[in-house]
């Protein structure tokens, strides 16, 4: 019963959100205010039945109900609570209902926030969000209904797949949807403003937060998924430029581009038509992502059961959204009223260098990604492109990024007097190159990338600190007057710092966890011990045990360095019975400047066990970095000039008054 | 700084970095494309030796030796026409068994021996054997033509 | 001016270029798992039955007359899509209808079969799944038709649907009798 009343809610929010994509457009471009405000109205009901649904489903997972088709196929009555709830959006209809549910509640808050923006504005807006609504939800009851029954029902179910019964991975879909979604909020900023043919500082300050909140939640749910494959796939790494995880990397690159670029639209009111083509490329590229995931035209290691019925679905989903669109782009922008002039050398310019260097490294990881189809659409072959194309590519790209994110903060608008920074620019440079000649010096032999890559990590954080000292006029003022200034520096800029000062810790990270990790791979006996980079690990061998919902080889280490440092390693090799299928959980030990990683592998027949370890220096500082990044998000979320729809439209700089109505007509 | 300039500039900018980009792509292409055989396609196409390629089939049953040092492996890798002999070197994916699919990365040797530095099992959001996965994919779709 | 507009125009064009190609993808398989029997003879195998209460399968009772061979298991969800289908083809005794019970314990697939009917004339058991690997199967539930030479002339992989038995499996099998 339950069931098929979230079912009901299911098809009545898709009934609802059709009129809110409708009614509302057709309100705002007659100005009639009543269809307007229906646009509110429906967002809330629409929400209220998604959520509905959604704790439909929810309920179906939490009681076992295996009359569901969904359910059965991915649950299972002996599986924790934890995991029955998770396994709701551990498998693609379920992930749909999370999707819908996520968007909605973005158009929630829009509705919530929004009090003072134009009611044309909201409308629209409100009108685009519900559009995409449709296509998701219908995408949801058409070609993948959740709540499809099947009968006789079986008598228990088959669960969630062992990989993904982890807290990680339990967590990284629900902000990853929220990094995705969040920036269909600024698509529909973008799509709006071109209907309105109004773009202006006032629509940048709306649009920033919005952008902001997709961000930092896509950053931590991209860092949770690596931190999973890190520790659940027990191959020491940590990013494999797998497809499914381009699919959240590109939407990353395009909306870090925004964010940047939204800054110039709002306080220079320039780069406006690129701006918007920012927050359309951004959410294209997610629902981009989402396709090549669900569609299966890209074979990866952990794609989603596909369905080339979904695939054309989605596809020509895509063509209406992301076409439509970016041909509303092509004929709305090139109307829009150049803004505010700047030299090269400005705050702007450093801006649009970062903005092409971040749109390039997209573009390249788009290339990448989508070649191996390509060359298969035009019958050359099947081929695949691994991490060597891409960390060729990569890293010439960001090298220069993180230098000029390191000079480009201390840039004033419009014109910059370079002379002015050098002083400031001397002192990261000698800081620069002291830490480099000591990484030279620690680590002489293989030194030249990694060094080089710590001197970028260097400088950035140097340059990070040192404009906040000069800011607070640290141990030239009074410590109390330090402080004073400390606590009146805005929220925003402190949001840049820590995002800023969060590049750097990853870059050191990834820089010298992919130069200085030691591997060792051997077989080792009971009693047996080896040394990998001044730890001495010693092995007690295996021994069996039951988990809740598994049996598991736990293997046993004792790693000693000195007589002071002894830590216990567990590595676990678990084996699911439901589903007939093996996990490995490598153990890991984190310390603050590195990670000791152990793995257990099979037994040799003669007493041995292959067991591999890892020495990752620097590991833990690559989702540290990526956590402080996401903290510089909210920072400046906090800010209270940012804060969701605080902005009130200026009236001092409309547009010209027969400008907008050539374009609005 | 007129305007016109401004927009020079970027472009100028813009067109370097195009090129840049381009010509790192080209050439991190040229190494690094790794094509995707079959076993029967290895048997029937001469395959340079040492050239990086990936296999993808089954794992023969009773292919599979483990070498005295317990960390080489020995297995066939089948389409059910032809297979390749593998060898590799370190700890298989938990997810390897015999019968499963796999697909593994590496070289040919002269004998037409394939040394894989890597073996990837498929794993799936579908839990159970990831065949049944494969199944409901195709379900209503699939027309069985062996495609 | 014109360039000026040619440049807003170039995101969509792009998008344009790659929605052709992924048109074209959707239409290719990239899965990488062979099966390549098609009309080819079935190969050798000799299955023990399920339990007493069924008949054992060899390749050897595949030749002779046309017939179906559904593999199956009871850990199978599609497959439980598909069983009432099964049955009723059963009744209506217009081919010969065998399994294979793949990967699978006997108790398991009696129970299933106690549950749900046995619509099949002999059943294999192929507990470690030598003969699936050997028949190429990769996913259950798979459908092989059989001609009366014992050649696999048609493989339908997943659950059958009512329409995929009157379009494409029934006709077969007539023609395959003629």
């Amino acid at each position: 019963m339950i069931v098929e009343i979230g079912h009901i809610a299911l098809i009545m929010a898709l009934a609802v959100a059709l009129v809110q994509a409708v009614v509302p457009m057709i309100g705002a471009s007659r100005g009639d205010g009543r269809l307007m405000a229906l646009a509110s109205t429906a967002a809330g009901i629409q929400w209220l039945f998604i959520v509905i649904a959604f704790l439909a489903l929810m309920n179906a997972y939490i009681t076992s109900d295996f009359s569901v088709f969904n359910v059965a196929s991915n649950s299972h009555s002996a599986k924790p609570i934890l995991y029955k709830i998770a396994g709701v959006w551990g498998n693609h209809e379920g992930s749909l209902v999370l999707w819908v549910l996520i968007l909605a509640t973005f158009g929630g808050a829009i509705v919530l926030f929004g009090g003072n923006l134009p009611p044309a504005l909201r409308a629209r807006v409100l009108s685009v969000q519900a559009l995409i609504a449709v296509g998701f939800l219908s995408f949801s009851l058409f070609t993948s209904n959740p709540f499809q029954r099947v009968s006789p029902a079986p008598l228990d179910g088959n669960g969630l797949n062992p990989l993904l019964q982890d807290p990680g991975l339990a967590f990284h879909p629900p902000f990853l949807y929220l990094g995705y979604v969040g920036f269909s909020v600024a698509f529909a900023f973008a799509v709006a403003a071109l209907i309105e043919g109004r773009v202006d500082a006032a629509w940048a300050r709306w649009v920033r937060p919005w952008a902001l909140i997709a961000w930092s939640f896509l950053t931590v749910g991209i860092a949770l998924g690596s931190w999973w494959a890190y520790y659940e796939l027990g191959w020491g790494g940590w990013w494999f430029w797998d497809p499914v995880e381009n699919a959240s990397f590109m939407p990353w690159l395009a909306g870090t581009a925004l964010l940047h670029s939204a800054i110039v639209c709002e306080k220079r009111d320039a780069l406006k038509a690129w701006t918007i083509l920012l927050a359309i490329v951004a959410f294209s590229l997610s629902l981009l992502g989402t396709f090549l995931v669900r569609s299966g035209v890209l074979t990866s290691v952990h794609a989603f059961a596909t369905d080339p019925a979904r695939g054309v679905f989605i596809l020509g989903f895509l063509v209406v959204v992301v076409g439509g669109s970016l041909a509303l782009f092509a004929i709305r922008a090139p109307r829009l009223k150049a803004g505010g002039l700047f030299a090269p050398v400005s705050r702007e310019g450093g801006i649009v260098l970062n903005n092409l260097l971040f749109s390039a490294a997209a573009a390249t990881v788009l290339l990448g990604t989508l070649y191996p189809l390509f060359i298969d659409a035009l019958g050359a072959g099947k081929v695949s492109v691994g991490p060597p194309y891409f960390n060729t590519v990569f890293v010439p790209l960001m090298s220069p990024l993180v230098v000029l994110a390191g000079i480009a903060p201390m840039l004033s608008w419009k014109r910059a007097d370079l002379g002015g920074i050098v002083d400031r620019l001397k002192i990261i440079a000698a800081l620069t190159a002291l830490v480099l000649v000591w990484t030279v010096y620690q680590v002489w032999g293989n030194a030249v990338f990694g060094a080089f890559g710590i001197a970028l990590s260097a400088w950035l954080a140097s340059s990070v600190l040192l404009d906040w000292a000069l800011r607070i006029r640290l141990f030239r003022a009074s410590p109390l007057d330090s402080m004073r200034r400390a606590m009146r520096i805005p929220r925003a800029a402190y949001g840049m710092n820590f995002a800023h000062f969060g590049v750097a810790l990853l870059v050191a990270g990834v820089t010298a966890s992919s130069a200085w990790r030691t591997e060792s791979l051997q077989v080792m006996r009971e009693g047996e011990s080896i040394s990998v980079a001044g730890f001495e690990f010693l092995f007690h061998g295996v021994d069996r045990a039951e988990g809740p919902n598994y049996a598991v080889d736990r293997g046993h280490f004792t790693v000693t360095r000195g007589a002071k440092f002894t830590v216990e390693l567990w590595p676990e090799n678990r084996f699911y019975p439901v589903q007939q299928q093996p996990t490995t959980e490598a153990a890991i030990h984190t310390m603050w400047n590195a990670d000791l990683y152990a793995v257990v592998g099979d037994p040799d027949g003669n007493g041995g066990w292959a067991t591999r370890i890892y020495y990752n220096p620097l590991v833990p500082w690559i989702w540290l970095g990526a956590l402080v990044m996401a903290l510089g998000g909210a920072v400046s979320l906090s800010d209270r000039r940012h804060r969701v729809g605080a902005p009130k439209r200026s009236q001092s700089t409309p547009m010209p008054r027969h400008a907008a109505a050539d374009i609005v007509r | 700084m007129t305007r016109k300039k401004r927009r020079l500039y970027v472009l100028l900018v813009a067109a370097v970095l195009l090129g840049g980009a381009t010509a790192l792509v080209i050439g991190a292409f040229r190494g690094n494309l790794v094509f995707f055989f079959s076993p029967t396609e290895i048997f029937e196409k001469s395959v340079e030796p040492g050239q990086r390629i990936r296999v993808g089939g089954l794992v023969e049953e009773d292919s599979v030796v483990h070498d005295a040092d317990g960390l080489t492996v020995h297995f066939r890798v089948t389409d059910l026409s032809h297979a390749v002999m593998v060898t590799y070197r370190g700890i298989l994916p938990s997810l390897f068994r015999e019968g499963q699919g796999v697909v593994i990365q590496g070289r040919l040797d002269e004998t037409a021996h394939f040394i894989a530095d890597e073996v990837m099992a498929k794993h799936d959001e579908n839990y159970m054997p990831p065949e049944v996965a494969e199944a409901l994919k195709k379900s209503g779709q699939w027309k069985g033509d062996d495609e | 001016m014109n360039s000026r507009r040619l440049f807003f125009l170039l995101p969509v064009i792009v998008f344009g270029v790659l929605c052709a190609f992924f048109l074209r993808g959707l239409s290719l398989d990239p899965s990488t798992v062979p099966t390549a029997l098609a009309d080819k003879p079935v190969p050798f195998f000799d299955l023990p039955p399920l339990d007493d209460e069924t008949i054992a399968l060899a390749s050897s009772d595949l030749v002779g007359e046309v017939a179906l061979v559904n593999v199956f298991a009871s850990w199978c969800l599609p497959c439980r899509v598909e069983h009432p289908l099964l049955m009723e083809l059963a009744v209506t005794g217009k081919v010969a209808l065998h399994g294979v019970n793949y990967k699978d314990k006997p108790e398991d697939a009696r129970a299933w079969l106690d549950e749900l009917g046995d619509p099949f004339l002999r059943i294999g058991a192929d507990r470690d799944g030598r003969v699936g690997i050997d028949l190429g199967v990769y996913g259950v539930p798979e459908t092989f038709v059989v001609d009366r030479t014992g050649r696999i002339r048609y493989k339908h992989v997943g659950p059958i649907s009512q329409s995929d038995l009157e379009k494409y499996l029934l006709p077969l099998v007539e023609k395959l009798r003629q």
